[in-house]
């Protein structure tokens, strides 16, 4: 079990290109923090230099009390899951999992031992004797999983391992990935693009966009209080509506729309998530709705306000009708950002 | 799907260009029987022809055993052991080398390894052909004229191998490496426990061409071999079959039946090694 902390932690390739600007975060004993943000915002480079997979340009990166800047991927006590599991192809899965415990001239029976806990507790005992490509894509997961627990590092680290899944599995085999890590209590970094897993599977979440960390927080914080526009549309499916306002006189207008009050005068970005907009004929939101998305327990009203364009999220009773209607928002339901920078005021 | 019954003349074109293909292609080798099957002087006076003889025994027995020149050492045997050794030694150390440049020039961050390849490449463009006396020169001043490293290690470095072995150990997923970066392995664990297990199917590809190569080689041994008891098969038979000089006749039976014998370990090792290249190709996903 180990914390990690990152000093100032940088990446530049040789082309002058920044992958990682400068972060610091710390990830405490047990913790499961999730790098979530679009495709080459710099996550997976994150996660690579804290695998030592890639070297650290600048900062420091200390795992338990130990700073591992220079230390080999092998004895930095880590363990690593990947997107395509990586297996070794020609090797069986009691072989895959336990390869690295060979390399560490652990004896063949503890080897053994272990492997055969580690297959237990994944439900892969009957097939320790198969080769990569005779499973599943979902049993080559757990084969990854079982290679990572075997060598009881103190750091997990996840590199978007639920992508190639489909969809059901992908469901079943987060709530998997998440129960086995409260178990083992393994200090863990996961990386994902897709916002649900970061939402459900992380203790705490770290957004990167374009190789900055954009806000450090619980699932909670991120989803209802965004620390910038980036944000709030990542975070959230639907995303939050983002409106163009204007606060005069202590109040925040959209077109001439009253939203909200505010002291200062000025331009401003407001977010409303779309669930908590609801429909009600005494609002003072005039919505015009020209399309219903049906989810079944739920319907996605898309529509116009004032010319922007806005999301409300509705209950199955809602009746399924286009049209206008009224809305009003929920008390301290709205976010303000700065329509320059888009950070959070 | 449907099975359609109906009788198609494109099908039985198809057919006949096949059965005449494999005619012209069998026809040699029913000859050299033929003509292995005879006794000299029937060859001699009526060619090769359709009726087989009863001396296929006494044509072996002389094909393996019996020996001239000077020093009786070549006979079928040793020549048969000497294109063994050349053919597997040829083909075994052009595997290694070639897959330990690949290795080289893939996996390692050297300055100049792709100048490195790109200069290995171009050796293709200097056959031994063309290089032919200051190999030869080299081979005679290292005072290995005559033995088995002189006929192997000139040629042993292959432009051919590492090219292959470059292109699949470029087509082998990073994140595999890098698990095994994870795993512990180091570089000669991770040659030895992933990438040679890993490319089998290619080394029995390039097993095969190597050792057809090898084994055919004839302008080297016959530029490098002097002595008779270090004849390869293909330059032995030429030996043979050269012969004729006063009253002698060729020995026709003799020199047919060692040429079959030279066909036959070629063949064996593509059909062994053939049914195996389709098993790893099937069971292996990278």
């Amino acid at each position: 079990m180990a914390q990690v902390s990152l000093n100032n932690v940088r990446k530049v390739y040789p082309n002058g290109f920044e992958a990682v600007k400068p972060a610091s975060f710390r990830i405490e004993d047990g913790e499961f923090v999730v790098l979530v943000g679009p495709s080459g915002c710099g996550k997976s480079t994150m996660l690579r230099m804290i695998a030592g997979l890639e070297d650290i340009s600048d900062g420091a990166l200390t795992i338990g009390d130990r700073v591992v800047n220079d230390v080999d991927p092998a004895d930095r006590d880590i363990a690593m899951v990947f997107q395509n599991y990586a297996l070794y192809p020609h090797m069986t899965v009691a072989k895959n999992i336990g390869y690295g415990l060979k390399n560490r001239k652990i004896p063949a029976a503890d080897i053994a031992a272990k492997v055969q806990e580690a297959a237990t507790m994944l439900n892969l005992t009957d097939y320790l004797d198969r080769k990569p490509s005779q499973l599943s894509g979902g049993q080559r997961q757990r084969v990854a999983m079982g290679r990572a627990i075997v060598r009881d590092p103190s750091l997990f680290l996840f590199d978007e391992p639920l992508s190639n899944l489909d969809a059901k599995l992908r469901n079943q085999m987060r709530i998997e990935i998440k129960a086995l890590q409260r178990r083992l209590g393994v200090t863990s970094v996961y990386v994902t693009h897709d916002q649900v897993e970061a939402m459900t599977m992380a203790d705490r979440i770290i957004v990167m966009n374009a190789g900055r960390i954009e806000q450090i927080g619980t699932p909670a914080e991120v989803y209802h209080s965004p620390a910038s526009t980036f944000v709030a549309s990542f975070m959230g499916a639907p995303p939050m509506n983002l409106l163009t306002g204007r606060a005069e006189a202590g109040r925040v207008r959209v077109g001439n729309v009253m939203l909200h009050q505010h002291h200062e005068d000025r331009d401003l970005t407001v977010g409303i998530r779309p669930e908590d907009i609801i429909p009600d004929s005494h609002g003072h939101l005039e919505v015009e709705v020209t399309l219903i998305e049906e989810l079944g327990a739920h319907r996605l009203l898309h529509g116009q306000m004032q010319g922007h364009p806005l999301t409300i999220h509705v209950g199955k009773d809602h009746p399924v009708e286009t049209g206008h209607i009224r809305a009003a928002i929920k008390p301290n339901a709205v976010s303000l950002f700065d329509p320059a920078s888009g950070v959070r005021l | 799907m449907s099975v359609s019954k109906r009788f198609r003349w494109s099908a039985v074109l198809d057919h006949s260009i096949l059965i005449i293909g494999s005619l012209i292609m069998i026809l040699p080798v029913v000859m050299l029987l033929q003509m292995a099957s005879t006794t000299d002087i029937h060859t001699m006076k009526n060619g090769p022809g359709l009726i087989f003889g009863d001396q296929l025994p006494v044509n072996f027995e002389k094909a393996m055993f019996k020996a001239d020149g000077f020093t009786g050492a070549n006979t079928g045997v040793r020549m048969l052991y000497n294109s063994m050794i050349l053919g597997f030694g040829f083909a075994i150390g052009k595997i290694v080398i070639g897959m330990m440049a690949a290795y080289a020039i893939v996996y390692f961050r050297l300055r100049f390894a792709t100048l490195a390849f790109w200069v290995i490449f171009t050796t293709l463009l200097l056959p031994l052909e063309v290089r032919i006396l200051p190999s030869y020169e080299i081979v005679q001043r290292l005072g290995m004229l005559n033995t088995y490293q002189g006929l192997i290690i000139p040629l042993i470095a292959s432009a051919t191998a590492t090219f292959f072995f470059r292109q699949f150990f470029r087509s082998i997923p990073e994140e595999l490496v890098e698990a095994a970066r994870i795993d512990g392995a180091g570089p000669i664990k991770f040659f030895v426990d992933i990438l040679v297990p890993l490319s089998r199917t290619m080394i029995a590809a390039m097993f095969i061409i190597m050792f057809v190569y090898g084994w055919n080689q004839y302008l080297w041994p016959t530029m490098i071999t002097t002595e008779e008891g270090m004849f390869t098969l293909v330059r032995g038979i030429k030996q043979i079959t050269q012969t004729l000089e006063g009253t002698n006749l060729p020995e026709y039976g003799r020199s047919n039946l060692l040429a079959i014998i030279a066909i036959l370990p070629p063949v064996l090792i593509v059909i062994f090694f053939q049914s195996w290249f389709v098993k790893g190709l099937t069971e292996s996903d990278k």
